[in-house]
């Protein structure tokens, strides 16, 4: 046990099994822990509730269109690189019930207004805190907050954990968003051989770790750390060239690229489902099949969806090409106009599961190359 | 390249906390327009809602159907002559719209709204007016009709230039005697006549051809199709009539109302909140952008 007080901006190291009882302190919080555990060959966010759960000596290779685990012996739990999901799932539901509607004299409608799950997000890169902070950015609006989202994400608890392995399709440097945390989380860990290095964000992250056998971190460790966190940032090659992205797709609606990239692009939206900033949706009607009820749903959709821009007399992006142009242009180019942030923060997600291995970052720079011309 | 678009209204909405979630109005009058158009007239059940709500010309609802879903359709109501009815002329073409087409008296629809831009009357005061429309374009510029015809010594020459595909097509004609003894100028055309039809045959840009403008002291607001809507404002810039003074009303898929889904983005806009009036300086470089 140990005495000394911590504050936010303290840095212990904790033993990892300790972890455990952190998370057994989050549920008797009332907090409903989520994080990465492994299913189907892939790393996905789901409930996690022990430390057993998590995957254990994976690391990841990833490359346009591939995702492959490796396994090692190694007693380490955040050495992968996350897989096509992110925490948008837990914020932003896929499909989610708003209203029932029940039929009687007249139409009775009825709120979906089952409380919000208070969600402590157990893992979360420096690239996916920055696309939660995107999110922030769209659901909660001066003109506009939804609601749902809103309730969620303030009773958020974040354990940020810092990227130690970054992959090839991974270009977070490039957006300013990673590997590395700054602020804006509960607790940070940094993966050390046999211990976590643990920076405290807030007073709840402080509080949790009241009771555990923690010690103030080392020079020593904090310089393990430090340098485990260089050399990550420093394996990242992959790039894109953020220079006026705005101005450029404005002189490039019309490049000869959009054509090109239309032609092994699937228009399947894989791209827009991974992307962890990705946030248009539908809703629909689910009516039973004797017209007497009614449920109102909201779901995610995507802009390569040939439903998603159709009017009466047509659909006004008729073709991939438009499609694609639409996706990219908005993701770099019009969002910032809309939000004030750059859509886009480097995971590569939509670079490894795109079955086509359409790459972002190469289409930008075809574009660009395109322009100089 | 400037990019002021319009404020919004200071308006009063149904205005539900709860996500996409509607009030119920009623329907009170149902008048058959044209082969499938219809206007229904709508009001609030709670009366609450009824004296809250209020709208600018240009503006439009989501009406709701349970069961089928939502579609965006304009307000084309006189906002003086008819306080706590909402007038919506539905053009029955698709899942929502069919729906609506079977609805009776006392059937009860939901209804968000308004949302978006309204035509900028204030700021065109004092100008000749070109109102450029075509088919289900009429409707959202009703209502300026009518606040026109009230203010009417505020404006210049008024023209309406209006087109339909042929003459039963044609919407409000009983009302077109009242706008024209307001003294709005009526230029109608349609592309194809019936035995009687006396009138125009062709598109409405054409009418540029005829008459002359006042360059610097005309505006335009015009709505409907858009290759219409791309020659009307071809034609106005022809005659260097400023793009700040030209008004477009731009569609596109809607399905929040309030720049959230994501549907009827168009280059930066939303337009369900940033248009869907907008004065054509705003969409140079977009308007005209292919597919986009």
């Amino acid at each position: 046990m140990n005495e000394r007080t911590l504050s936010i901006g303290s840095t212990i190291t904790l033993p990892k099994p300790e972890l455990d009882l952190l998370m057994t302190d989050l549920h008797q919080r009332g907090y409903k822990t989520v994080g990465p555990v492994l299913r189907d060959e892939s790393i996905v966010y789901s409930d996690l509730d022990e430390m057993r759960e998590l995957p254990r000596g994976i690391l990841t290779e990833q490359s346009p269109a591939s995702y492959r685990l490796i396994q090692t012996n190694k007693e380490r739990y955040f050495d992968f690189i996350p897989g096509s999901q992110s925490w948008k799932q837990f914020l932003f539901p896929p499909r989610e019930t708003l209203f029932t509607g029940m039929k009687g004299e007249t139409w009775h409608l009825e709120e979906n207004d089952e409380p919000a799950l208070h969600y402590a997000l157990i893992g979360v890169r420096a690239c996916e805190l920055a696309a939660i902070h995107v999110q922030d950015k769209v659901f909660m609006r001066d003109d506009f907050t939804d609601p749902k989202y809103r309730s969620i994400r303030e009773n958020l608890f974040i354990l940020a954990v810092n990227c130690l392995h970054p992959n090839a399709t991974c270009f977070c440097r490039s957006m300013g968003t990673g590997p590395k945390h700054s602020s804006d989380f509960d607790l940070c860990l940094t993966e050390l051989e046999d211990t976590f290095l643990v920076q405290i964000g807030s007073d709840l992250g402080r509080s949790l770790l009241e009771g555990k056998r923690f010690d103030l971190a080392s020079a020593f460790a904090q310089n393990q750390a430090n340098e485990a966190m260089d050399q990550a940032a420093a394996s990242i090659v992959r790039t894109l060239d953020t220079s006026d992205l705005a101005g450029l797709f404005t002189t490039a609606l019309e490049s000869n690229r959009w054509s090109e990239v239309a032609k092994r692009c699937l228009s399947c939206a894989n791209c827009t489902q991974v992307c962890p900033t990705c946030f248009c949706w539908d809703v629909t009607d689910q009516m039973d099949l004797l017209g007497k009820s009614t449920r109102r749903e909201r779901i995610w959709d995507s802009c390569f969806n040939p439903n998603y821009s159709y009017v009466v007399g047509g659909n006004t992006r008729p073709n991939i090409r438009s499609r694609y142009r639409q996706w990219l242009t908005h993701k770099l180019g019009t969002w910032s106009k809309q939000f004030g942030v750059q859509g886009c923060v480097g995971c590569g997600r939509c670079i490894s599961w795109c079955p086509a291995g359409i790459d972002l970052t190469e289409e930008v720079a075809a574009i660009r190359a395109e322009v100089k011309e | 390249m400037t990019t002021t678009i319009l404020d919004l209204p200071s308006q009063n909405s149904v205005n539900s906390k709860k996500l996409l979630f509607p009030a119920w109005a009623e329907i009170v009058q149902i008048i058959p327009e044209a082969e499938g158009v219809s206007t229904l007239h709508l009001r609030f059940i709670e009366p609450e809602v009824r004296e809250r709500y209020r709208f600018e010309p240009g503006q439009f609802n989501m009406i709701y159907i349970p069961g089928y879903g939502e579609a965006a359709i304009s307000l084309s109501s006189d906002i003086e002559t008819s306080p706590g009815v909402l007038v919506h002329t539905i053009r029955h073409v698709g899942n929502v719209t069919r729906a609506a087409a079977r609805l009776k008296m006392g059937d009860m629809v939901g209804v968000r709204g308004p949302f978006g831009t309204a035509w900028p009357l204030k700021s065109i005061e004092g100008m000749d007016v070109v109102i450029a429309c075509g088919g289900i374009g009429l409707p959202p510029l009703r209502g300026v009709i009518y606040q026109i015809i009230r203010n009417r010594a505020k404006f210049g020459k008024v023209t309406l230039l209006y087109g339909a595909r042929t003459p039963s097509d044609l919407m409000y004609p009983k009302e077109y005697e009242t706008w024209k003894s307001a003294n709005i100028e009526m230029s109608v055309t349609v592309d194809r006549g019936d035995d009687q039809w006396t009138g125009r045959v062709g598109v409405v840009p054409m009418w540029f051809y005829h008459f002359r403008v006042d360059s610097h002291n005309t505006a335009i607001l015009t709505c409907g199709p858009e290759i219409m809507m791309r020659f009307v404002i071809y034609e106005a810039l022809a005659r260097r009539i400023s793009p700040e003074h030209i008004f477009v009303s731009l569609e596109r898929n809607m399905k929040c109302g309030q720049g959230a889904c994501g549907h009827c983005q168009q280059g930066p806009y939303f337009i369900c909140k940033d248009g869907p009036i907008f004065p054509f300086s705003a969409l140079q470089g977009i308007f005209n952008v292919e597919e986009y």
